[in-house]
């Protein structure tokens, strides 16, 4: 049975975000949302709006300016530690999907633990646990079990699971968790139907509510995010990043919120984006959600290339992974199970830190602290 | 003129600029920042720091030998995760000296004076040398000193927003009742802003963000060091009051010699600044530094 909608979920339905991304802007519009300290939504959309591209250099320079004064010249790294691709739910452009023919496997927690060992070596200090949608092999037992081994060697683990409707977010806490992620992929109800077909996935505001029941947990971190090049609309979606993050803010006082804006990349789904996103407006969103959303972080993956990724650490971008695999086991033993997309940033750990020092910033390899006594 | 030195919890220091070490674009950049600053204590936040990796090149690697560690628990959101990882911070570095920070609004990172106030007592009795970040608020700052503390640190501006001394008001009445050194923590955003702090009677003051990201940091962290001293010399000078104009030499007496005929050749009004107290060095200063000694 469908959920009942939460609170942002009611706030999003009385927002006409299609009508702002569609509007027609005027470059005394791009000039005017410029000049403010507090954006609206009417003025990130007019920077999101065809009328901005021609100013992006300005926008990104902005961007750059309010990054380095709220972050400094510093960039979080993080790695994603794959634990399973087990998968109950199916969406159409994932390489997870449950009815896809893929090597399946789930990680034991002694995996897990060689698994982060591994990434702890290479210096990472922030990881963030990803699984398929599968209640029974990545069960609440489980990841409370993860969480407590991971907990002595690694400050900072979050998880970027299916959503929960129970007491898992809060036991989570309880044992250490400091982040959850969940991205709502599109805030497109019609096109959410139309990609998400089977699973607990497939009930939208389930998926949405998520978020609230997290930071209602006390989870510390929380990660929101589209994934471009879903919907037709990408600024329609970005739009809906910025008013849910906004949202998040201003309720859960004690959460600190960040964005992302992962593009779609080629999985063993084949799906093919409707409207594929350009750089040129990539980079556009990411600086227009910065100058939006000044104190929040924006996250990028190794989805993005290299070159790309280079260049929008010095815009807007404050945490990032580096070293990537998306397939679970595949950082100690690859090829035994099917990842989740191929990487576009191939670079190791030690090479993405050297780049980043190389461009004036230095690589945040820690920035946390265990949020539970050692001894319990 | 002679300035004694500023002393904290019984140390002496000739600095009274403190700085802290985010945001910066390599910690190599840090020490060489620290080093020009001439600052005596550096502050860096244990969240950042990784007791595996000291001696591998850990921002604690990079604390020129010297200069006073000064752990800060940015990141806490209440006491008790202040204290423990206060006591984690002197486990891991030996000092018992902690700048408390307890910032529970990840947006702007602005202080609970409720739980500041509960880990320093907490901290204090554990036998912490505790130098609390805190809302720039009178009387939170003397139960900060009753429970204690060896300093206050009300906040300029917001952290990280370079906005200058927007609590001068506050600041102006924390100087004068407080028997601790009084820094200025927090939103100092040009060497102008400490001079101003320092001129109103702080103590000393704490820059981070304004020296990190300048764009010649080393230059920057100099400034600030010239701009503290600056402002603490014409603290100790007394400054002439105030005026909202121009000013006669003898606005009341001159009647004397040049008896006004109407109200229309009234001379200007004087300033409206007091003359005296306000530019004076207030009684005691020096030796209300020393206070914190004893505490």
């Amino acid at each position: 049975m469908a959920q009942p909608k939460g609170r942002f979920a009611r706030e999003l339905d009385a927002l006409d975000l299609a009508g702002l991304s569609g509007r027609a802007f005027t470059d005394a519009e791009v000039t005017r949302a410029l000049g403010k300290n507090h954006l609206d939504l009417g003025d990130l959309a007019a920077l999101l709006s065809p009328a901005a591209t021609a100013r992006l250099e300005e926008i990104a320079q902005a961007a750059r300016e309010v990054t380095l004064r709220r972050f400094g010249r510093a960039v979080r790294l993080y790695a994603p530690l794959y634990v399973s691709n087990a998968c109950l739910s199916s969406c159409t452009y994932c390489g997870f999907a449950k009815d896809l023919p893929i090597a399946r496997r789930t990680l034991t927690v002694d995996e897990v633990e060689r698994e982060a060992a591994l990434l702890t070596g290479r210096g990472f200090r922030h990881l963030l646990l990803v699984a398929g949608e599968h209640r029974v092999e990545v069960s609440q037992d489980y990841l409370v079990e993860v969480v407590e081994r991971l907990r002595p060697a690694v400050p900072s683990l979050s998880i970027e699971t299916q959503t929960w409707s129970d007491d898992t977010y809060a036991r989570l806490v309880a044992a250490g968790l400091e982040g959850v992620v969940h991205y709502q992929e599109t805030y497109d109800r019609a096109r959410y139907a139309q990609t998400h077909t089977a699973g607990w996935k497939r009930d939208y505001d389930r998926r949405l509510a998520s978020t609230e029941r997290a930071a209602e947990a006390g989870v510390r971190r929380l990660g929101v995010g589209a994934l471009l090049g879903l919907a037709a609309d990408w600024r329609r979606d970005v739009l809906a990043v910025a008013a849910h993050a906004g949202f998040l803010v201003r309720t859960y006082w004690r959460t600190e919120v960040t964005v992302a804006l992962p593009r779609i990349k080629p999985s063993a789904s084949g799906y093919q984006p409707l409207v594929p996103v350009a750089d040129a407006e990539y980079v556009q969103a990411l600086a227009a959600l910065r100058l939006f959303e000044p104190e929040t972080g924006i996250v990028l993956s190794t989805r993005e290339p290299a070159a790309l990724r280079d260049g929008l650490v010095r815009i807007a971008v404050t945490s990032m992974s580096a070293g990537s695999s998306t397939e679970p086991g595949g950082y100690s033993a690859p090829g035994r199970a099917t990842e989740q997309f191929s990487v576009s940033d191939e670079r190791s750990p030690a090479e993405v830190a050297a780049m980043l020092a190389a461009a004036g910033y230095e690589p945040v390899w820690k920035d946390a602290f265990p949020l539970v006594e050692a001894s319990r | 003129m002679q300035d004694g030195p500023l002393v904290v919890a019984g140390e002496r220091l000739r600095s009274r600029l403190l700085v802290g070490t985010g945001k910066f674009s390599a910690h190599e950049v840090m020490r060489d920042a620290v080093l020009a600053s001439g600052a005596e204590i550096v502050t860096v936040a244990l969240r950042r720091v990784d007791l595996d990796r000291v001696g591998e090149g850990d921002i604690l690697d990079f604390v020129p030998p010297g200069v006073r560690l000064l752990p800060n628990t940015s990141g806490a959101v209440d006491a008790a995760e202040a204290v423990r990882l206060a006591r984690l911070g002197r486990a891991g570095t030996g000092t018992s000296w902690v700048k408390l920070e307890v910032t529970p609004d990840p947006r702007t990172l602005a202080p609970d004076p409720v739980e500041t106030l509960r880990a320093a007592e907490l901290l204090v009795a554990d036998g912490f040398t505790v130098l609390p970040y805190c809302s720039a608020d009178p009387v939170l700052c003397r139960r900060l000193e009753e429970a204690g503390c060896a300093t206050v640190m009300p906040l300029g501006a917001w952290i990280g927003s370079n906005r200058g001394l927007r609590t001068r008001d506050a600041i102006e009445v924390i100087v004068d009742q407080a028997g601790v050194p009084v820094v200025v923590d927090a939103g100092l955003g040009a060497p102008s802003d400490a001079a101003e702090a320092m001129e109103v009677g702080a103590d000393a003051v704490l820059v981070n963000t304004a020296i990190a990201v300048a764009r010649d940091p080393v230059a920057m962290a100099r400034a600030f060091a010239l701009a503290t001293a600056a402002g603490r010399l014409g603290y100790l000078a007394g400054r002439g009051a105030v005026g909202e104009v121009a000013s006669a030499s003898s606005p009341l007496t001159g009647f004397l010699s040049h008896p006004p005929t109407g109200l229309l050749s009234q001379p200007p009004t004087p300033g409206s600044g007091s003359t005296a107290g306000a530019a004076g060095l207030r009684p005691g200063r020096a030796e209300a530094d020393v206070v914190g000694g004893g505490v």
